[in-house]
């Protein structure tokens, strides 16, 4: 058993086909995760070459330079220029478009200069052709001094030549620079290697331009002080080595590619522009695209999510009657199967949701709402692309929140991952409903009827401060990034069906072992904190009601109240009591942590105290008088206050555990609970105080 | 001085100068070195972003940004 493992990491610019590539390479041998402490999502899959021979590849975030202007674009630098990083390739693999191939080649030529080990895969050939260029691969190969293979990724062309070619070129060491800087900037690179004790004319130059990036901070001082001895400005240096790469890069292409008449229609682009970035027809499709999603997500999921919900019910109802009774059964049944139910039910959400994600992403179409939404959404610190996660949170916050990741600027990112929880989700709905019903007659104003104005007033709250709270924190976070919106479009493309499966599938993967074991895992404490109670108390409970009829709804409503759920919800009754609420209320918001809706079934248990009938939890509660006037408990004021409570409150452990995994820091979802709880309680302090 | 802004769609230009250190950086790195040609083909709604065709692929940039952009208008298709 020989079995060597080599790394490779591909690089390219975005759009290349970095990810298509790697999935063909890879298969569904992947695992994705995030680089420890930063958000960009980390790719690694394993690309089997033979019995003896496997690789490590890994997917670098797409980048046109190596002079970083991202975390993103960092990540790539950070890799590719430190010998001693623990992700450093024994190959890069450069994808470049070749219909594109003059910027794409920049970002090559500077890992060649690196000094890299370097494969370069001509991708898009299939495009190329259709544009009329012709690229001669043999004389590219010799220029540039590296194998060239030319592939197309999504048929899967050329893909066993490039393996081959990639076992071979294991022991290559590479030649010569493409552009010698050490010859535009003689002495300074010179000393600048004997300072970083290295011999790599570019990595030195990289040092000298960029002395903030991490890893060179101990020659930070000696390389200051050398630009100002060789009169050596950075950006005057980094612009004057781009421009001298470009025109080496023009003669080079000049050499290698061959304009011919285009063949095929690739006009489609602009075709498909004059409609969908029109200024008028433009906003409409995008609007009813939105619609669509919406509906899909909102409606269309709740059939799968049904079936998860009752087929759960089925399990718990089997296992509760075939485990022997008692505590183990419980465990079982209310602890882990709810939780895992509760997991799973999710899934339907996060695949519709990321299908059309995928779609519209792979083909092209994202760009242009980007495009055409730039100027109106960053004046409150949006992005383009942060309405989806906003309009999908009206469905779940957990998806959306998820669908984050295609926003490129962090500090809009983060915006947009703290306010979509603010949206009024498909959760809260069984809430609203419940106290709706209870609050407000069933009576028509206008030819409108009240109970749905209500309703649409609280999915407005939702929305509406979901903008202001965007705009107050435009100014509140800071970022170190340039707001620059430079960006490419990518000509339209045909989706290609198994990148949007590959991307689902990843996404439901993330969600059910990233976030699946914290999840399950508040499961249980929750259980715990409901099931048990300190000392004997659960004891005397059943001792007391023992014979009398419909004994079961008081013992459980007793023990609920007895329990350490109990207990704090009584501890926090001091707390609540100005909103209007009582301990009773105290109780299920702690429990309607485990997911909003839980909220109506613990109000059902725990007012079944002392209740004979078997009632809906409606007529239950709309029955109940205040112990201190004697009138109806659910007044205006208390149910408006309630209702505001969980527009606000982030009362979801699954979008905090996602919000966790997305920002890949415990501190968002901190500071989230913190500023969505404070909204929560001074808005139904506000509201029960001058209504009652 | 012509800047990228002014350039009404269809027209031709060539990129000569960028004054915003950062941004000349990024768009040099992206192809737009002095003496390239482009067309300006799209200008969104708004005041919003301006696409260009620069080296067979379109590029779109923020009107602001596009002020600190000094060209050469051509002509006009
Ligand atoms: N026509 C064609 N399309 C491709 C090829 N390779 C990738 N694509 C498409 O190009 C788009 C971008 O690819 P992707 O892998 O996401 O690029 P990345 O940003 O570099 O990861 C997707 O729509 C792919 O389906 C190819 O060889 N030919
Ligand atoms: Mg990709």
């Amino acid at each position: 058993m020989s079995n060597q493992v080599f790394k490779i990491a591909l690089a390219g610019n975005p759009n290349s086909g970095k990810t298509t590539l790697f999935n063909a390479l890879t298969g569904l041998k992947q695992k994705v995760g995030n680089y420890p402490g930063i958000t960009v999502e980390k790719k690694l899959g394993t690309i089997r070459f033979s019995d003896d021979y496997e690789a490590i590849a890994i997917d670098l975030p797409g980048t046109y330079s190596l002079f970083p202007k991202s975390i993103d674009e960092e990540v790539a630098q950070q890799i590719l220029c430190n010998k001693d990083n623990s992700d450093y390739p024994d190959i890069t693999l450069v994808v470049a478009d070749a219909s594109n191939l003059r910027r794409t080649i920049f970002l090559l030529t500077q890992i060649i200069d690196l000094k890299m080990n370097v494969v370069l895969a001509l991708n898009m050939v299939d495009i190329a052709t259709k544009k009329g260029l012709i690229v001669d691969v043999n004389l590219l190969s010799k220029k540039l001094g590296i194998p060239v293979v030319a592939i197309n990724a999504r048929k899967g062309k050329g893909i066993e030549v490039l393996k081959k070619t990639l076992i071979n070129s294991l022991d290559r060491s590479p030649d010569y620079p493409f552009l010698d800087v050490g010859k535009l900037f003689k002495g300074a690179i010179k000393k600048a290697n004997i300072i970083r004790n290295v011999e790599n004319n570019y990595a030195s130059f990289m040092a000298l331009c960029k002395q903030k990036l991490s890893g060179e901070l101990e020659n930070r001082c000696a390389l200051n002080q050398l630009c100002k001895s060789e009169d050596i400005i950075p950006e005057r240096a980094q612009a004057k080595e781009t421009v001298n790469r470009y025109s080496l890069i023009d003669k080079l292409v000049k050499e290698t590619v061959k304009q011919g008449e285009p063949i095929g229609k690739y006009m489609i682009t602009r075709r498909l522009d004059d409609l969908l970035i029109h200024p008028f027809y433009g906003y409409i499709i995008f609007l009813l695209i939105l619609f669509v999603i919406f509906q899909v997500v909102f409606s269309l999921a709740t059939y799968p999510m049904d079936l998860i919900d009752g087929l759960f019910v089925d399990i718990q109802m089997f296992v509760a009657q075939t485990l022997p009774k008692g505590l183990l059964n419980d465990l079982v049944v209310n602890g882990i199967l709810a939780g895992l139910g509760g997991i799973l039910i999710f899934v339907p959400q996060i695949a519709f949701l990321f299908a059309f994600i995928a779609f519209l992403e792979d083909t092209g179409y994202m760009a242009r709402v980007s495009f055409i939404t730039d100027k109106l959404l960053r004046n409150v610190g949006l992005n383009g692309r942060s309405i989806i996660p906003l309009l999908s949170g009206a469905a779940c916050a957990v998806p959306a929140i998820m669908s984050t990741r295609t926003i490129s600027s962090w500090k809009e990112r983060i915006i947009t991952i703290l306010v979509t929880p603010l949206m009024s989700c498909s959760a809260r709905l069984p809430v609203y409903t419940l106290i709706i019903a209870l609050i407000i007659p069933a009576e028509d104003y206008f030819g409108f009827n009240l109970q749905g104005i209500v309703m649409m007033s609280f999915y407005m709250i939702g929305f509406i401060s979901a903008i202001l709270v965007a705009l107050l924190l435009k100014y509140i976070i800071k970022s170190k990034e340039y707001s620059y919106y430079i960006m490419e479009m990518p000509s339209y493309k045909i989706p290609d069906w198994k990148t949007v499966g590959y991307t689902i599938y990843e996404k439901v993967k993330i969600f059910l072992f990233d976030a699946g074991k914290i999840i399950i895992a508040v499961s249980i404490v929750l259980w715990f904190m409901s099931s048990f109670s300190p000392g004997d108390n659960f004891e005397k409970i059943e001792q007391k009601w023992k014979g009398h009829e419909n004994a079961e709804f008081n013992i459980n409503a007793d023990k609920l109240e007895a329990s350490y759920a109990g207990i704090i919800g009584k501890m926090i009754e001091p707390a609540i009591k100005p909103l209007g609420f009582d301990w009773k209320i105290g109780i299920s918001l702690i429990t309607s942590f485990a997911a909003r809706e839980v909220f109506v079934g613990t109000m059902s248990t725990i007012y079944s105290v002392g209740d004979s009938n078997v009632k809906s939890i409606q007529t239950r509660l709309s029955e109940l008088k205040n112990p201190d006037t004697g009138e109806a408990f659910f007044t205006p004021a208390v149910g408006i206050s309630l209702m505001l409570f969980y527009a606000f409150a982030m009362q979801c452990m699954t979008t905090i555990v996602i919000v966790y995994r997305e920002t890949n820091h415990w501190k968002w979802p901190f500071i989230q609970f913190i500023y969505m709880g404070f909204l929560a309680y001074v808005s139904s302090l506000i509201a029960y105080q001058l209504l009652s | 001085m012509q800047c990228l802004a002014e350039l009404p769609i269809g027209s031709i230009g060539e990129m000569v100068r960028i004054f915003d250190n950062n941004l000349e950086q990024k768009l040099l790195e992206m192809g737009c070195t002095p003496g390239e040609n482009f067309k300006v083909i799209r200008k969104a709604p708004f005041g919003g972003p301006v696409a260009i065709l620069i080296s067979s692929y379109i590029l779109s940039i923020r009107r602001e940004d596009a002020k600190s952009i000094e060209v050469i208008e051509l002509r006009n298709e």
